[in-house]
């Protein structure tokens, strides 16, 4: 080992050291013995405890994940079908225009992208006579509408590896346009299609701002939940919050990572199989 | 033929009436709000208001750009580093850096508080050698490095993206030629990652010139930039027609800055390179 690479090594772990200072404090915070965020006192757990306790924090993780999960489900159907037609897509002009449009949404700011959408409902719900309009529903939309980009532009450039001829010559060989679909095109994108119904449901997971315009009283996620109670005097029970979402997320990662590197023994294995055959 | 492009219809509609609906009429509301007064006359009264925050525009341009730049200047030798390093440290490492990104950014931004604060924890190890209390806490420093906190995961990765997938046998030309190493960082590295630097500027300048929470957090309301005036509007004062007009100049002001960025670095990749 030269002595550069030493120093390399030096300058990441003090990055690192900035990156996840924030998170072991609230790590170490989490288990204070008294209220405070800033002197240490005393070891507990009671926090965790106030924490699973708490209605409010519990109804608002609860909320959170119902709208990941449907709105990434929705997205995912809707972008997969839209990449499909997008990659299909003969007018120059058109495709160009589909594809500005969903950039749009990327290259906004956030709060540009949020209260525009409140605008929006905030004008038809005037138009259609209706208070309380922002609620689940909008939630909904905004949360659709700010992932559906991200799923298809994780699918269109598989889309862009497929071989159009060969579902086109499953037609030719009597296959439904839609099980063709299913039988050719399908396997060769699913991990493109996996990936952005990931990446759309952590996005909404993780979501404040566009949500923070959108929302109502009626329906309150956690993000939303967590801003409301940081503008008052932050107790440790939500360093605890964040102790937990932390422990979860790199339970998660590290899974992921295992997984890749199996699948990809298992393709240098295959490889090597079908060269001794 | 006729089958097929019915099938097309059928695809493409729902996404394109969609996109309509929810992307570009809430623009276009924008535009409406922006022009109208509250009772929905046409009015200019927004957009003549606007010049009273033409300083706050300005004030939050240049901490985005020292933001942006800092992450810059931070990122690249780590994502120079990085790529240099064996396989299995690299794959560890950018997930570290994207573990955060999940994460609830408001509760990792509150925790500053804990460490910068007058009774945070960097003061108390300074009253042991009886100095300070120093004001770290509600002062531009600590709106800068909310910002680079946050947002420096989206400059190391598309960087580390770009530097690593470099052709490693233009460097070795370079060396063949008689280039120092610093030349060859000079005259092959950097121009080589400069969609890169495009994208991770990008996804860190307009984070940073529209934010709210970190100046209201870590700059306890001393410091007013845009996106805290376009709250405002929204939250509290519910001047829905001042804020949208706000917002359309923000829109456009950034609109600006990239145009001046790919303007510079001249891409012609279209979309970024996050992954």
């Amino acid at each position: 080992m030269t002595k550069n690479s030493k120093l390399s090594k030096i300058y990441i772990i003090l990055i690192f050291i900035f990156l996840y200072a924030p998170m072991a404090v609230t790590m170490v915070y989490s288990f204070n013995g008294t209220e405070s965020t800033y002197v240490m006192s005393g070891l507990s757990t009671q926090w965790y405890l106030k924490l699973f306790h708490d209605n409010a924090t519990m109804n608002a993780l609860k909320n959170t994940i119902i709208l990941a999960v449907v709105s990434a489900a929705i997205s995912t159907v809707f972008g997969t079908m839209a990449a499909v037609g997008i990659n299909n897509m003969r007018n120059k002009y058109l495709k160009s225009a589909v594809m500005t449009t969903t950039n749009i949404p990327m290259m906004n700011p956030e709060i540009v992208t949020g209260i525009s959408m409140m605008l929006l409902f905030v004008f038809a719900g005037a138009l259609l006579h209706k208070k309380d309009v922002l609620g689940f529903t909008t939630l909904l939309i905004a949360h659709i509408t700010f992932e559906l980009p991200y799923v298809i532009l994780s699918i269109l450039p598989k889309l862009k590896q497929t071989d159009i001829c060969i579902y086109e010559a499953a037609q030719d060989l009597g296959c439904h346009p839609l099980k063709a679909f299913f039988k050719v095109v399908f396997p060769e994108i699913r991990p493109g299609i996996v990936s952005g119904a990931i990446m759309a449901f952590t996005l909404s997971l993780d979501d404040f701002i566009i949500s923070y315009f959108t929302n109502g009283p009626s329906f309150q996620t956690l993000p939303i939940h967590i801003f409301s109670m940081t503008k008052k005097r932050v107790k440790p029970d939500m360093y605890a919050l964040s102790t937990i979402i932390f422990v979860i997320i790199f339970i998660l990662l590290i899974l992921m990572n295992i997984a890749q590197v199996k699948s990809e023994k298992n393709k240098k294995k295959k490889k090597s199989g079908e060269m001794d055959l | 033929m006729k089958k097929s492009s019915f099938v097309q219809t059928v695809l493409n509609s729902p996404y394109i009436i969609w996109s309509a609906i929810f992307v570009i009429v809430p623009l276009l509301m924008v535009i409406y709000y922006a022009f109208t007064n509250e009772s929905g006359d046409f009015s200019l009264n927004n957009i003549i208001e606007i010049k009273d925050y033409a300083s706050t525009f300005l004030l939050s341009v240049g901490y985005g750009a020292v933001a942006t730049f800092i992450c810059l200047i931070l990122a690249y030798p780590f994502a120079y580093f990085l790529s240099h390093s064996g396989a299995s440290f690299q794959r560890m490492s950018i997930m570290l850096v994207m573990l955060p990104m999940w994460m609830s950014f408001l509760i990792r931004t509150y925790s500053w508080m804990t460490i910068l604060g007058d009774s945070g924890l960097i003061n108390r190890f300074l009253g042991l050698f009886s100095i300070g209390p120093a004001a770290m806490l509600n002062t531009p420093q600590a709106v800068i490095l909310g910002m680079v906190y946050n947002f420096l995961p989206y400059m190391i990765l598309p960087l580390y993206t770009v530097i690593s997938k470099m052709d490693g046998s233009l460097i070795e030309a370079a060396q063949d030629l008689g280039c120092g190493k610093l030349q060859t960082l000079k005259k092959v590295v950097l121009p080589l990652s400069v969609p890169g630097i495009a994208s991770g500027v990008t996804m860190v300048f307009v984070p940073s010139v529209s934010t709210f929470y970190i100046t209201q957090k870590l700059g306890g309301g001393q410091i007013t930039l845009i996106g805290d005036v376009i709250e405002g509007q929204f939250q509290t004062a519910y001047n829905y027609n001042l804020g949208a007009a706000l917002s359309l100049v923000l829109m456009v002001m950034i609109l600006i800055c990239l145009g001046v960025l790919g303007y510079f670095t001249d891409d012609k990749d279209d979309g970024g390179v996050l992954m």
